[in-house]
This record gives structure tokens, sequence and C-alpha cells, in this order.
């Protein structure tokens, strides 16, 4: 075990998974000689060389477009968006092509593409740098997407999404790289996917998030419990595959939910879990089911980006409501 | 930039022009392209009767397509399709009756077979011209000779993914032969609305690579420019743009109404320049080709069609495993539900 941040457990599983398996390459804007813009393929050029850590054109969709063409050459691709903001650019790739590129051919290809994505608020970027698309992805068939909160995960998930045979879209929490930090097992594990892991127990509700917003969530239980309120906390981990029995399983036990992420409100994916757990377990809920999210506003400037973040005194409000009602 | 032409319309070589194909190489093209002429007429046909889906005939365009992937090798080299380019996938060795099975809209009996190395067909304009970039990249990464075709239109020029991909290509060197079919028209909009540009070609040494305008209906020109670009990717000078001249003589698609924009005086000039009438000229003066070879052929090519219909038709029906069995490499439980429900209720 060694104590990491995100960021530096996100770097290697890069390191290790270039040195285990050749085909495996990184490309994108600013990751080879730089390292990228928060570091995390720094120092890959050096040891696995320009061939297979390329800095790109700055153009998203023929990062993600080429990737699918190298895959099918038989390389495995890990692309590099520099913000997930700037994925409007490839999505007509990720979505309508790399997604569903096996089923267009019916089995044939298949396409081994991992894209990395940087995402999320509360380090004042200019615009479009912090914008929570994930739910949009959500809606890309074929394509399975993936969101650690912790640094174990991010490892564990980055190298499973490496080896899946389908595309995964891996969105870091771009707050969490540096300020979360945790204990990273060293050498080889995979963490599967669609395997919710519980953050923290409790009793008397369930918090589901994702990415950073498990941090939130986190310490909003923290505040919780000295009121006395038992607060389970549920860290999806990832949205495609969705693990349902986990979650059902969760809330069945509290019969109280409530549902944190960055995204806005209106058809973000919390509407999808929400949907789920009535649909499942509908009778053993005690209360309606709460969503604290960012409005339904655009991702604004720096200056108002507090006010738009979920924050630990909007989930605890939302948790005590859920609780008493 | 004048387009590099070899044979003239009335079959004869132009002045100092030579013909690299030995005449056994022009018989196989001119079956070819009678045999992709003559599915355009029955896929028509077809589709009409309601037994196909919406198709989009080559017709007029049959020289550009042969004498490109003639200069191919379908061992080693692939093929990134747009979509109206059935005799380059067909000499590649896609069957003709799997082509079918696409427009009949059914997915289990269009599949590539494996060993052919070919893209599926791509609806949405200019997006395969990236993936064409990877994988040639990717083959020369990994060691290998092979040289990729990347096949689109006027229309498909316009696209921000043809800008991407060219300007990728041309820093990574990949193997790429960009071959860009202008037929005049996408659906309606035709080629002075695409660009302002005097050819399309010019654009290649802005991105570090040549361009080269080719009469798209002379099968020997086009084999010519397509063999010299391929050989300068598969020796590691990277890229060539290919702008091949050439018209749609039939509808975009069988959705389509020319007769609302298409002026009959330049569709007539084109027909005149007709690529298969051009090659049968030229095989006639050397004896090798006359009237009774025609009607034995057209009866050869109607029957290899009659056979990849029935073929075609013959598929089992889709199934809601169809649906689901290649979605994901290991189907996800969410998905599992899904398709049993769909499964348990039955074709609707």
């Amino acid at each position: 075990m060694t104590m990491m941040t995100m960021v530096q457990a996100i770097r290697a599983a890069l390191f290790e998974e270039m040195a285990r398996d050749e085909r495996v390459m990184v490309l994108g804007q600013d990751i080879a000689r730089l390292g990228g813009v928060f570091r995390a393929t720094e120092g890959l050029v050096d040891v696995y060389g320009p061939d297979r850590v390329v800095d790109t054109p700055l153009a998203e969709g023929v990062i993600v477009g080429s990737a699918l063409g190298l895959a099918v050459a038989g390389m495995v691709p890990v692309a590099e968006i520099q913000f997930l903001g700037f994925a409007h650019q490839a999505f007509h790739q990720i979505g309508a092509q790399v997604g569903r590129f096996r089923f267009r051919t019916h089995g044939r290809f298949g396409a081994q593409v991992t894209i990395r994505a940087p995402f999320g608020g509360g380090v004042r970027t200019p615009e479009l740098h912090s914008d929570a698309l994930e739910a949009q992805f959500v809606q890309c068939p074929g394509l399975k997407v993936v969101m650690p909160a912790t640094a174990h995960d991010a490892k564990g998930l980055l190298l499973e999404a490496i080896r899946d045979p389908d595309p995964v879209l891996f969105c870091e929490p771009l707050r969490g790289y540096r300020l979360v930090k945790g204990e990273v097992p060293d050498g080889d594990y995979t963490v599967p996917f669609g395997q919710l892991r519980e953050a923290r127990t409790g009793e008397d509700l369930t918090l589901v998030a994702w990415s950073a917003a498990v941090q939130v969530a986190e310490q909003a239980a923290e505040r919780l419990a000295e009121e006395g309120i038992s607060a389970q906390v549920l860290d999806l981990r990832t949205l495609v595959p969705l693990d349902v029995d986990g979650l059902v399983k969760a809330v069945e036990r509290t019969g109280r939910c409530v549902v944190v992420h960055e995204a806005p409100l209106s058809a973000g994916f919390g509407a999808e879990v929400i949907a789920t757990i009535q649909e499942e377990a509908f009778y053993s809920l005690e209360a309606p089911i709460a969503r604290v999210t960012a409005p339904d506003t655009p991702y604004p400037l720096a200056g108002i980006e507090d006010l738009y973040i979920p924050t630990v005194d909007r989930v605890v409000d939302a948790a005590r409501a859920t609780v008493k009602s | 930039m004048e387009p590099v032409q070899l044979l003239d319309t009335d079959g004869t070589l132009l002045p100092g022009a030579e013909a690299r194909l030995p005449d056994e190489s022009v018989l196989k093209a001119l079956r070819l392209m009678m045999l992709s002429r003559a599915a355009d007429r029955r896929a028509i046909s077809l589709q009409r009767q309601g037994r196909f889906g919406t198709f989009a005939p080559v017709m007029g365009q049959e020289a550009a397509f042969v004498g490109s992937a003639m200069a191919l090798d379908p061992a080693q080299d692939w093929i990134v399709p747009q979509y109206r380019e059935m005799p380059a996938l067909l000499h590649h060795g896609y069957p003709l009756e799997r082509l079918f099975g696409y427009f009949k809209g059914n997915a289990a009996a269009a599949k590539i077979p494996d060993g052919v190395n070919m893209f599926p067909i791509q609806i949405a304009l200019g997006v395969q011209i990236p993936h064409a970039v990877g994988l040639g990249w990717g083959l020369r990464l990994r060691g290998l000779p092979g040289v990729v075709a990347c096949y689109f239109g006027d229309g498909a020029s316009s696209e921000g993914d043809f800008h991407e991909a060219c300007n990728l290509a041309g820093i990574v060197k990949a193997p790429v032969v960009f071959f860009l079919s202008d037929n005049g028209w996408a659906i309606s909009t035709p080629r002075r609305m695409q660009t302002a540009g005097a050819t399309f070609a010019e654009r290649g040494p802005t991105y570090g690579f040549p361009g080269v305008v080719v009469d798209g209906n002379d099968l020997f020109a086009v084999h010519a420019v397509t063999r010299e670009a391929v050989d300068r990717a598969r020796s590691g000078q990277g890229p060539t743009l290919i702008e091949a001249r050439t018209y749609r003589i039939g509808p975009h698609t069988t959705a389509d109404d020319p007769t609302r924009y298409v002026d009959p005086a330049e569709h007539a000039a084109w027909e005149a320049r007709d690529p298969i009438d051009r090659v049968q000229r030229y095989l006639a003066a050397k004896g090798l080709w006359d009237g009774a070879a025609e009607e034995a052929w057209a009866k050869e090519i109607d029957a290899e069609i009659e056979a990849a219909v029935e073929v075609a038709e013959a598929q089992a029906a889709p199934s809601a495993d169809d649906l689901f069995e290649h979605s994901y490499a290991h189907l996800p439980a969410r998905l599992e539900r899904q398709r049993d429900e769909l499964s348990r209720r039955g074709w609707p």
C-alpha cells in the first residue's frame, strides 16, 4: 500500500498497464512532453517513447475517432480529452461511432478504447472546463461510464477500463486530483464495473453519489451523525453498468434516499437512480426521494460556482427533511 | 490543376498514355462495373417492391471505385467506406449478398466476413475519415505493411472531421489514401455550394501531402493515380488526397427526386462520358468485346444477382438476441433483463 493522491493513482495505473501490455498507448493534447495539464501522464513519454505517448493536434473529434481506428489495428488506445466540457466536439465520435461500433459490425470488431476526461467544479476554471456531462453519455448505448471517487478506485477502475473490450468514458473529478488521497495497493488489481461501494454505513437514510459528490455526501453524513442521524453513503462508481441490485438492497433497508450530483437537475443521472428505486423498491420507501444537484442553468463563471455546486449544507437540509417526512 | 486522364471518352488512349492494366484485368474490371450497374437497377426495383430499404445507387461512378480498389491488395490493405462504393467493397471481398443484407436492414446478414479488411458502411458523412487515419497509423505502429483507402464524397469534405483527419494524417504520416469522389452532388446541393476552391485536391499540400485530380470516369487514370498513392503510403511517405471527378447519374437514394434540381443538359453531357461505355469501346477496338459478349455477360450477371438476392432474402428473421448480442462484449445485467422482457413478448 502507498498513500497517493488520485492523480498519482491514475498515473500509476497508466505506467503499470503500459509496462504490462505493449499495445497500450496514450494520446491527447499536451499529454507527452508536458505530462498533461494535470500531470496525469507525466513521465510516460520518457519511459514508453513518442510512438506510444502522443501529443495530438488540438482536435477532440479526431482524438476519439482515430482511437477507434487504432483499436481496430490492434492497439489499445487511452485517449485524453483535456476537459469533459470539450467532449461536445467529439460527441458524434463517442456516442454514434465508438459506442456502437461492436453493434454496427455485428461483433466483427469491438472498440477497446478508453477516453479519460477530467470534469467538475470548485477549482475556478474558465468557462466550459467544469461541466458535469455524464448523463449525456449514459444515453450512448455501447459506452460504459465510469466515475471514480477515491484514489484506490481510480487506479483499479482505470485498469479495468483499459482492459475492457468495450469503450469506456472515464471521468476524473478534477478537484479530487490532489485533494483526494488514500491508500492504493501496489501492483496489479482491478475494481469490477457495476459494483457500487458503501463509502459509509448508516441506518436512517441512504445518500447516493458518484465522483467528487461522494465527498460532499460523506461530509454531510458526518454532520448528520452529530445530530443523531445515521446516513449511509453509496458511491455508484459506474453509471453504466449500474449496480441496480446494490442500490435497491440499500434503499430497501433504510427506506429513505437522497441523490447528490454536480450535473443539472433535469434528466440528470439522479433521475435514473430515482426511477430505478421506485420501480424496484417502491413499497420500501418511507419518504419521497430527494435530489441535491446543480440548477438547470449553464455552468457559471467561477465567481458564482459555489452557489451552483451542491454543498454539504444543502445535502444536510435535504437529508433532515427526508428523515422527518 | 488539370485532371489526370489516360483514356478518351471514345475508348482510345490519349497521346503518350500507357495502359498499365493488362487486358485480363480490364476485363475483370468491366465485369465488376457491369455487375455494379445491374445490381443498382435490381436494388432500386426491389426497393420499389418494398423488399429493400433505402438504397444509394452507384451508377455513373463505377470506374472511380473499381479503378481505385484494384490498386489495393485485399490481403493486407483496408477499405473504410462511406456508402456508395459497392464495386470497391465487392472487389475487396465483401459478398454481394451481404451488401444486399445491409440494404434489407438485417445486421447479421450484413456482417463483414472474417478476413475481409473493411469497415462497415458509414451513413454519417465524413466521420469515418478519422477512423481511417487511426487505422493506418495503428497498422504502422504494429509494423504491418497495410494501406487504408478511405472513401467519401464532395459533401463530406465540408465536415470538420475531414479537416481534423487530414491534419493528423499529415503529422503522423498515416498510410492512408483519401479518395474523394466528387460526383457533383450532396443530395441536391451542387459542388459549387460545398467549396469556393477550384479543386478539393489543392487542400492536400496545406496538410503536408500531395493532392491530385483525376478523371473519375477513366478506369486507367483512377487506377494509376491510386496505385501511386498506395505505393507512396506503403513506403512510409504518408497520405495522398485524390479528387476523382465523376457524376451521380442516378438519384442520391431511392428516396430522392433529382428532376427537382438536376439540369438535364448537364446530366446528358455526363451520360456521354459513361465509364462503362468507355472501357467497352477500348476492349472492342482490341477485338475483345462485342455484342455477343455483352449479352452473355448480362445473363451471367443477372444470375449472380438473383442468387445474391435469394441468399439475402433467405436470412432468418431477426430476434431480440440480434438487438442485444453485440451491444456489449459482456451484456450488463440491466440489458439482460431488457432482452428477456422483449424475448418473452416475441415478435410484434
